[in-house]
């Protein structure tokens, strides 16, 4: 066994840039075991979520983040907790990485007042600290993510915002709006477009005119990694975040990746994609059973080792599930609470003329 | 001293972006060309492109930007030219300004204050001639002001500024350069209006006349012409649409036993609307001597050609004509 080990990564495709991030990449064993045990982490709570769903214990609206994880893994590596992070709709692995424990956000999917938003959030919109959520709106979160970096740098803070978004956002409107503006203003802000491959049902190839979206920020340089590989999305993060850290404004980072289950709960994800695809990605492109084959064949940790952590991650999870099964939801008359910050309590309506709640 | 509504909200916002480093101007035209209205006059040559900040025309990013600022902790205050625009950006007012507290079981506060013309204009036809109180007044989490006068607009938009939750202040075009006489303390710099509490402009016995913003100069020219045939009307200016001052409109109606709302904005579900089904469902509406009316505007687009639209908003015969009617005189 060793201390570390040097792998190289697929080559980045580069925009307007001279050159890029590393291909030569060293991970540590703390880091590398790390990393697995976060992604594992993730894969098993989106199955239990999942799971959950199909029971009927979690309602509306749940997209599963799996497949996805080395980006929210490989990215959180190269960034410090006081970055900041603001993502779309599919939340879960990003909540996780943000801080938030597994069980408050099974909690808040089974919406529980134990839930990292009591139950008021539900999938979408979990929040933590330096972690703007969980936006349920097609590209919102991007302009937001330009303001919290527009913060960052009004205060005089050395830090980044990352503003992540689907393939399917990245035709939004409001996305070229932010480009702009934080290239005029060069904010500290990271665009992240998770390509997935998939808008909903829609492939890529059917909604964007381009499909090179590391190089849709046109001004913005842009660096396109292999999302599958936690080291590329690392050293990729590395780079771009030592690009805004040192004055130089946004940069755009496509991460190519792919998600196993469908767009959200609804979606079987086989009507508009072969079975076969989501097999053959599963079995040549997992970013877990990657790294797993890495780790082992570098000598930097054993199988036994990382069956350890897979039964460790299991158990944590199941036993997250119970409480997020068994949790009271919020009782009724807190509703009414969280409409205003610092205000006296007031009278807030109910369903009919003869119903009121308090504010607090 | 006398002061314009223009001046009055540019002293607000100078006074607050000198006490609190936190408080931004954003939008477009606000700084190098003083405003489109000429409101932010003077702010960027006095506080510097960090706190006077031109952006492109792209309401819908500008306003996610100036919300996500808030997010992290800033207070910007986000013109919008005229609130016709913010449609462009109504997502983010809504989904992301004023439901993010709520959705995050109070983790994420958002304090922002949407500001900009409001309510019909002269001669610019429909896409630019339009009250919005009704539509952010709609939504909870918000905050939304309408001030009338010179002492409105500057204390509402100071207590909008501190307000650590997202407050929309609307102001009224045709307002900016109107004059109002200021007191010395509306002259002070620690001078505020809460916000969610009525004014009462003027007392009266007969019949309760609510408004907000120029709707209320209306109401106050009708309670004179009204005076001189011994019709005493009370005034209420509301200052705030959400929250809305239930209390006052209550009493008030408790006294005169009669209700006329007046305002700019359509009929259908407007402020008007909902200030006549708050009166029917609360103790007030055993007081009421004869039905709630509302004067509006006509509910049509504005149209351009200048009888037609002088035909589509109301006029103080309109306030007149509708008390008379409330009190039952021909």
């Amino acid at each position: 066994i060793v201390d570390e080990a040097t792998f190289t990564t697929n080559e980045y495709a580069l925009h307007k840039l001279d050159e890029g991030p590393s291909q030569t990449v060293t991970v540590t064993r703390d880091d590398a075991l790390k990393y697995y045990r976060q992604m594992q982490t993730i894969r098993r709570m989106e199955t239990a979520a999942g799971n959950l769903y199909k029971s009927k214990v979690i309602r509306g609206f749940c997209h599963l983040y799996s497949g996805q994880e080395a980006c929210a893994v490989g990215m959180e590596a190269a960034l410090t907790p006081d970055d900041h992070v603001i993502t779309a709709y599919r939340a879960h692995g990003w909540t996780y990485t943000r801080g938030v424990p597994p069980v408050n956000i099974l909690a808040e999917l089974t919406g529980r007042k134990t839930g990292c938003a009591k139950g008021k959030g539900g999938s979408m919109h979990m929040y933590g600290k330096n972690f703007y959520g969980g936006n349920g709106i097609v590209g919102a979160q991007v302009p937001l993510g330009a303001g919290i970096a527009l913060a960052l740098k009004y205060t005089g803070s050395n830090n980044v915002c990352v503003a992540l978004y689907g393939d399917g956002a990245a035709n939004q409107g409001q996305v070229f709006e932010t480009y702009n503006m934080a290239k005029l203003w060069d904010l500290p802000v990271i665009f992240v477009c998770e390509n997935n491959g998939y808008g909903m049902g829609t492939a890529v190839e059917r909604a964007s005119a381009s499909t090179d979206y590391y190089t849709r920020g046109d001004y913005v340089p842009g660096i396109r990694a292999d999302g599958m590989d936690v080291l590329a999305v690392r050293e990729a993060t590395r780079f771009a975040a030592e690009w805004c850290r040192s004055g130089k404004g946004p940069m755009l980072l496509e991460v190519a990746t792919y998600r196993y289950h469908g767009h959200s709960m609804s979606d079987p994800g086989t009507t508009y994609r072969p079975r076969e695809e989501i097999q053959e990605m599963r079995k040549t492109r997992d970013p877990i059973t990657g790294l797993r084959e890495k780790l082992i064949s570098a000598n930097i940790a054993t199988a036994e080792e990382m069956k350890q952590i897979d039964l460790d991650v299991r158990a944590e999870i199941d036993k997250a599930v119970e409480q997020a099964k068994t949790d009271p939801e919020l009782p009724v008359e807190e509703m009414y609470t969280d409409i205003f910050v610092d205000e006296p309590p007031f009278k807030v309506r109910g369903t009919n003329p003869f119903m009121y709640g308090m504010s607090k | 001293a006398q002061m314009t509504v223009r001046d009055a909200l540019n002293t607000a916002m100078n006074e607050e972006m000198k006490r609190d480093e936190s408080v931004f101007l954003l939008g477009e035209e606000v700084a190098e060309y003083d405003g489109a209205y000429k409101v932010s006059r003077g702010l960027w040559r006095k506080y510097g492109d960090k706190r006077v900040m031109d952006t492109p025309i792209t309401e819908m990013g500008f306003a996610g930007i100036a919300v996500g600022a808030a997010m992290a902790g800033l207070k910007p205050i986000c013109e919008f030219m005229t609130f016709n625009f913010s449609m462009q950006a109504i997502d983010q007012v809504i989904n992301s300004a004023a439901k993010t507290f709520y959705m995050s079981a109070g983790k994420q506060t958002v304090p922002i204050v949407f500001r900009g013309p409001n309510g019909a204009a002269a001669g610019v036809a429909a896409q630019h001639s339009q009250c919005f109180a009704a539509w952010y007044g709609h939504c909870p989490g918000l905050k939304v002001v309408s001030p009338y006068s010179s002492e409105d607009a500057k204390g509402l938009l100071k207590s909008a500024i501190r307000d650590p939750n997202p407050v929309v202040c609307m102001e009224n075009e045709l307002m900016y350069g109107t004059a109002f006489e200021m007191s010395d303390e509306a002259m002070s710099e620690e001078f505020l209006v809460p916000i969610g509490k009525a004014k009462i402009e003027r007392e009266g016995t007969h019949c309760t006349l609510v408004s907000h913003s120029k709707s209320v100069g209306l109401c106050l020219e009708a309670a004179q012409i009204l005076e001189k045939e011994n019709i005493f009307c009370e005034v209420i200016n509301l200052r705030t649409i959400r929250p809305m001052d239930e209390e006052t409109l209550i009493n008030s109606v408790k006294k005169t036993n009669h209700l006329v709302t007046v305002e700019g904005g359509w009929p259908q579900f407007g402020v008007g609307a909902e200030i006549v089904a708050k009166v029917m469902e609360s103790d007030a509406f055993d007081y009421l001597d004869s039905p709630v009316y509302r004067v509006t505007g006509a509910d049509i687009p504005m149209p351009y050609a200048a009888t037609l639209e002088r035909a589509t908003l109301p006029g103080t015969q309109d306030v007149v004509l509708t008390v008379k009617k409330s009190l039952h005189i021909q």
